[in-house]
């Protein structure tokens, strides 16, 4: 009887690697003697064994491996270098009986997917993890990976390893086995036939624990790479007994048993109480509809604080409050406070075809550095509204209407500073009549959540109807 | 062949020694002829074999080995 034979858990010929057939459509493209098709095999045969072969998400890397799903006779994703273990976070999230496989070499998991290995591992992601580490990065030519060894002569490191300058290999098994998330992480080692037949009980111990819903585990494999250690294949696997066990430690390191991850999805808003949190709540206005001969673009600009922003979206609210299009885009630094900021405003009776204000109808300077900016982008006949309390200087333009008012000033002496934006807002919509002072009055309540605020303001509006009619 | 044994697929063996080496038993040796992939292929020729699968499991190419259990009286 058959005992041992070409497992089901590979296709039975490799069509993706050689559509024409053959002896090419039987083999790997791994190198003679390369660990990749022993882990391979250990991993088709368990799947096979478990009759998990429908619900195998199996994830390649980037790497020699990148080809794993050549062989694989599951779900294959192919995933950005690194990245593994985050798409193994997506699928293993959204197909629950799914059984999730991240398959990673020792350049993607250790170097460039740091973040995301270190990170999935701290979750428990429910997944499997083979990291297979050959100490090189083997695909691009035998590059120095995190996991070369000191002293050890790589494409990069033609003099050997040295600490002080490329630092010493990391760990991996030891770095995920600080972590709580874990339930399950192993080293073993493909130098012999031990080894071998070790890994194999780890692979499935992993496998089983995705099956049971355990959680995160973790395998790093010990792999020869003979060609880019430039050895034949019998005495890189000496080498490694000589040179890689010494280093990393051939062991268990952790194997919690009782454990199992909640399973079922996690509790997520519906649609209908995202909208309840983010839209403001908006009845039906008895305002009439305004209409607007041409697009209005309005740059509402100054310093961050100042509420350049929230005048912004007060103005397009009030505008939609009215019945029009309207868009608002804030551009501000990365300070919260205290840098320059601006929000660019597009009112119009048509959808609006771009949110961009690169030539303003009207701007709003509540400082002076936002006149500087955007002083001679005002459209010729445009409005420019500055706050003088803080701008000394007066419009160089000749061809734009101009109204100077001491916003700063009228909110101070409300005793509410902050307020300043909406005076500046209120003049604009007292100057420019579309939309309404009404429509700004039925917004303020629902965009501002405290009440005395909504008070404050109506005073603002007040006192900047009162400096308008003098004007 | 009743006994235990290994079938090699020749065409797919890479010639890596790997299973030659493992074998406890010295059952595989490397052969001299080429086969389609340019190597010389492993083969199977002992009576020694206890089918103890060391060799497949070894052996990194899905499909190269084979090991039947003979017939035990």
């Amino acid at each position: 009887m058959v005992k041992h034979a070409k497992p089901k858990g590979f296709y039975d010929q490799f069509l993706r690697k050689a559509p024409e057939g053959g002896p090419a459509a039987g083999t790997t493209h791994y190198c003679p003697g390369c660990g990749h098709g022993t882990v391979h095999k250990l991993i088709a045969e368990a799947i096979e064994d478990m009759n998990i072969k429908d619900r195998t998400i199996f994830l390649s890397p980037v790497g020699c491996s990148v080809f794993a799903y050549y062989y694989m006779d599951a779900g294959n994703i192919q995933c950005a270098h690194g990245r593994a273990p985050a798409v193994g976070t997506g699928a293993s999230r959204t197909r629950e009986d799914a059984i999730v496989i991240s398959y990673q070499g020792d350049g993607d998991l250790a170097g460039i997917g740091t973040a995301e290995i270190i990170h999935a591992a701290n979750r428990g992601e429910n997944m499997a993890v083979f990291f297979v580490n050959n100490a090189i990065y083997g695909m691009t030519g035998g590059q120095l990976a995190p996991t070369t060894l000191l002293g050890q002569t790589t494409a990069t490191t033609p003099f050997g390893r040295l600490e002080e300058r490329e630092g010493k290999p990391i760990h991996m098994a030891e770095v995920v086995s600080t972590l709580e998330g874990p339930v399950y992480v192993e080293r073993t080692t493909l130098s012999d036939a031990r080894g071998v037949m070790k890994t194999r009980k780890a692979i499935r111990k992993a496998l089983l624990n995705q099956v049971e819903h355990r959680g995160f585990s973790f395998v790093e494999i010990l792999s020869p790479c003979p060609i880019g250690w430039k050895m034949a294949p019998v005495q890189a696997r000496s080498w490694m007994k000589d040179n890689l066990e010494p280093v990393y430690e051939v062991k268990q390191f952790r194997n919690i048993e009782d454990k199992i991850r909640k399973s079922g999805r996690l509790p997520e808003a519906d649609d209908a109480a995202l909208l309840d949190m983010l839209v403001p709540k908006m009845e039906e206005t008895a305002l009439e509809t305004s209409i607007l001969d041409s697009e209005k673009r309005i740059k509402i600009a100054g310093f961050g604080g100042q509420g350049v922003l929230s005048a912004g979206t007060l103005l397009a609210n009030a505008a939609i409050a009215e019945g029009l299009e309207a868009t608002w885009l804030p551009s501000y630094g990365a300070e919260m406070r205290g840098g320059t900021a601006n929000a660019s405003v597009v009112l119009s009776s048509l959808p609006v075809g771009s949110p961009v204000v690169s030539s303003p109808t009207a701007l709003l300077a509540m400082n002076g550095p936002s006149l500087d900016s955007f002083e001679s982008a005002v459209v010729p006949g445009g409005l420019i509204v500055v706050n003088s309390s803080l701008v000394k200087r007066k419009v160089d333009r000749d061809d734009v209407r101009v109204i100077y008012a001491p916003v700063s000033a009228i909110a101070s002496e409300v005793g509410f500073l902050k307020g300043a934006n909406i005076v500046m807002l209120a003049l604009y919509l007292f100057e420019s009549g579309a939309p309404g002072i009404d429509a700004l009055k039925s917004v303020l309540p629902k965009l501002i959540k405290k009440s005395e605020l909504v008070e404050l303001n109506l005073k603002l509006i007040k006192r900047a109807e009162e400096f308008y009619a003098a004007v | 062949m009743t006994g235990n044994h290994v079938i090699v697929d020749a065409d797919l063996c890479k010639s890596c020694r790997v299973c030659v080496e493992t074998c406890p038993n010295h059952c595989l040796e490397i052969g001299s002829e080429i086969n389609a992939l340019g190597y010389q292929a492993v083969r199977f020729d002992s009576e020694k074999c206890t089918a103890c699968g060391l060799c497949f499991y070894v052996c990194p190419e899905p499909g190269v080995l084979t090991v039947i259990k003979g017939d035990v009286k």
